[in-house]
């Protein structure tokens, strides 16, 4: 449904844009993450005809958005970068607007505005200028205006920015509950969105994309995954470190919280979560938890946007 | 097309008259004009039934006030970043920058329309030439319609509404002083005749004053029409070349 073609874009000699090329399909929510001025927004502002790309272009339900601007405007709904919005204008007549100018008219227009302000609820501030709303309240009728005309292409700029932890869920809630109909671009630097909403995920930084695939298969890369975390008493992690070291697989171990757990690190990521439990068995451990590391997606993150060379600090949770 | 620009056109106005600077531009407009006319237009003293006092000095007055109106078309729509999502909207370029123009020039029209109980004054005194009247109503709309479209210009090329004033100010004042005898003045006697008369020509207040006289001249017309044109045309590509920075 969405089609991008090597964007690419300068800004006088900083390339904001290399290359870019992804398909998004009916039923897929995009993660587009990345560090702040990796270009994420640039390829929304391109993607959706407000800014022109020096080459390539974006294909929104058959229509090129530099071809047919109109019919691919129609094709989409677009939450900008800051979800901006009239401060004059009370969320009612923003709405009207915003659907009037969408085509929606009448009682068709009444229905759909009806519809949106209960998804996404905004009840409560309706008749209230936009000016007066708080930061959450101001992202929702940013939401609510991209969603006005139930298009095919929703392209959200960090839709859940400026929202408290409960509106978050509410938000993601939203966005699950459209993704089988629709096409779903998100941008957000919040990796636990991406795990709870996306199906994909793309990572772009300094304006290339680094990495293309589902949260899980992206986790896997981290040298977390397939990691076996034990909680243990600190007076017997050396007893269990000389029993470890003779595992076959295990390229490391690592002491975290206070001596009180241990992460034990796989060689290439095999699984070596057998062997483990074997041997706390036949040794007679005393443990307190056992748990696998499916991977961090921050760490993947970091590993993989942080310029080389530069220091890398991976932090272990306690 | 029509029925974008004209949704466009109707929340503009309705942006213009949701905060108090509607009606603090309509008080002043209608101070300014009221001074102007009677104080500084010796509208009593002259004895004479008609509204030339108060049109004479509409270039002036537009100086002042339509900049003011005109340096937030664009440059407070980039400012609050609503030009992105304005812009990617399915409409036209054509039907935004007409649409919020239209609201702006409806916005003055209203002041303007306001300012009838001068025509009402002279109606008690006197006789006056209502077709004259009317013909002069016209010709100032389409002045302040003119000054609009250069400010509504000067407006998108800046996200700061003072610069745009102020720009919008001096190129407005440029335009109207060329058709006073004081610019005029200084080009007689050694400039070529022809280049006076093109100075005197490209001039706002030259036509105004022909139009005030009671003659609806189609020059007159077509120069004020071409000036709103080109400078909407030039609105249309300054937004498109701006409108990310």
């Amino acid at each position: 449904m969405l089609e991008i073609r090597n964007l690419h874009k300068n800004f006088g000699p900083l390339v904001a844009v290399d290359d870019v090329s992804f398909t998004v399909a009916r039923g897929e929510v995009l993660g587009f993450l990345g560090p702040n001025g990796a270009g994420k927004s640039t390829t929304m502002k391109m993607i959706t005809g407000f800014l022109a790309p020096d080459r390539g272009t974006a294909v929104i339900c058959g229509h090129d958005i530099a071809d047919a601007p109109l019919a691919a405007k129609r094709s989409f709904g677009y939450l900008p970068e800051g979800a901006p919005a009239y401060p004059d204008m009370t969320v009612a007549d923003f709405l009207r607007f915003v659907a009037r100018i969408r085509g929606l008219r009448g009682q068709d227009a009444v229905a759909r505005i009806d519809h949106i302000v209960e998804l996404v609820h905004l009840n409560e501030v309706y008749e209230q200028r936009i000016d007066t709303l708080s930061k959450g309240f101001r992202r929702r009728v940013g939401v609510a205006q991209a969603l006005i005309h139930d298009p095919p292409v929703i392209i959200l700029d960090e839709p859940t920015d400026g929202l408290d932890p409960n509106q978050k869920y509410e938000m993601r809630g939203i966005l699950a509950g459209m993704q089988a109909e629709k096409a779903i671009i998100i941008s957000t630097h919040l990796l636990e969105e991406v795990e709870a909403v996306c199906s994909r995920a793309i990572i772009i930084a300094r304006g290339r994309i680094l990495a293309d695939g589902t949260p899980g298969e992206l986790a896997a890369r981290s040298r977390f995954h397939n990691a076996v975390r034990l909680e243990i008493d600190p007076a017997n992690e050396q007893r269990i470190r000389a029993d470890l070291a003779a595992l076959p697989d295990i390229a490391a171990i690592e002491t975290v919280n206070d001596g009180r757990a241990l992460v034990v690190m796989p060689r290439d990521h095999q699984p070596i979560t057998a062997g483990i439990a074997e041997l706390a068995e036949g040794r007679h451990w005393h443990i307190g938890g056992f748990s696998v590391e499916r991977g961090r997606l921050d760490d993947v993150f970091r590993a993989i946007t942080e310029p080389p060379g530069e220091h890398q600090v991976i932090e272990l949770a306690n | 097309m029509i029925r974008n620009t004209l949704t466009i056109c109707r929340r503009e106005l309705g942006g213009y008259f949701a905060t108090p600077l509607a009606y603090v531009f309509i008080v002043i407009f209608l101070v300014l004009a009221g001074v102007l006319t009677f104080f500084v237009g010796n509208f009593f003293e002259r004895g004479q039934a008609d509204l030339q006092p108060f049109f004479t000095f509409h270039p002036w007055l537009y100086l002042v006030m339509v900049p003011a109106v005109a340096m937030r078309l664009w440059a407070e729509e980039r400012k609050t970043g609503t030009i992105e999502l304005f812009l990617t909207l399915p409409i036209r370029l054509g039907e935004a920058v007409v649409g919020k123009f239209l609201a702006a020039w409806i916005f003055i029209g209203i002041a303007l329309a306001l300012t009838f109980p001068f025509w009402l004054t002279v109606l008690f005194l006197g006789k006056p030439d209502n077709g004259v009247i009317l013909a002069s109503y016209i010709g100032s709309w389409l002045m302040a319609g003119a000054i609009l479209a250069i400010g509504a210009a000067v407006s998108a090329a800046t996200k700061n509404q003072v610069i745009a004033f102020v720009v919008t100010a001096s190129l407005v004042f440029v335009l109207i002083a060329a058709g006073t005898q004081t610019v005029t003045g200084i080009f007689e006697g050694w400039a070529p005749e022809a280049l006076i008369h093109a100075v005197a020509a490209a001039s706002l207040f030259g036509h105004f004053t022909a139009i005030t006289r009671g003659v609806l001249d189609l020059r007159d017309l077509f120069y004020f029409i071409s000036i709103m044109v080109a400078f909407l045309a030039a609105n249309a590509v300054i937004v498109d070349l701006t409108k990310a920075a």
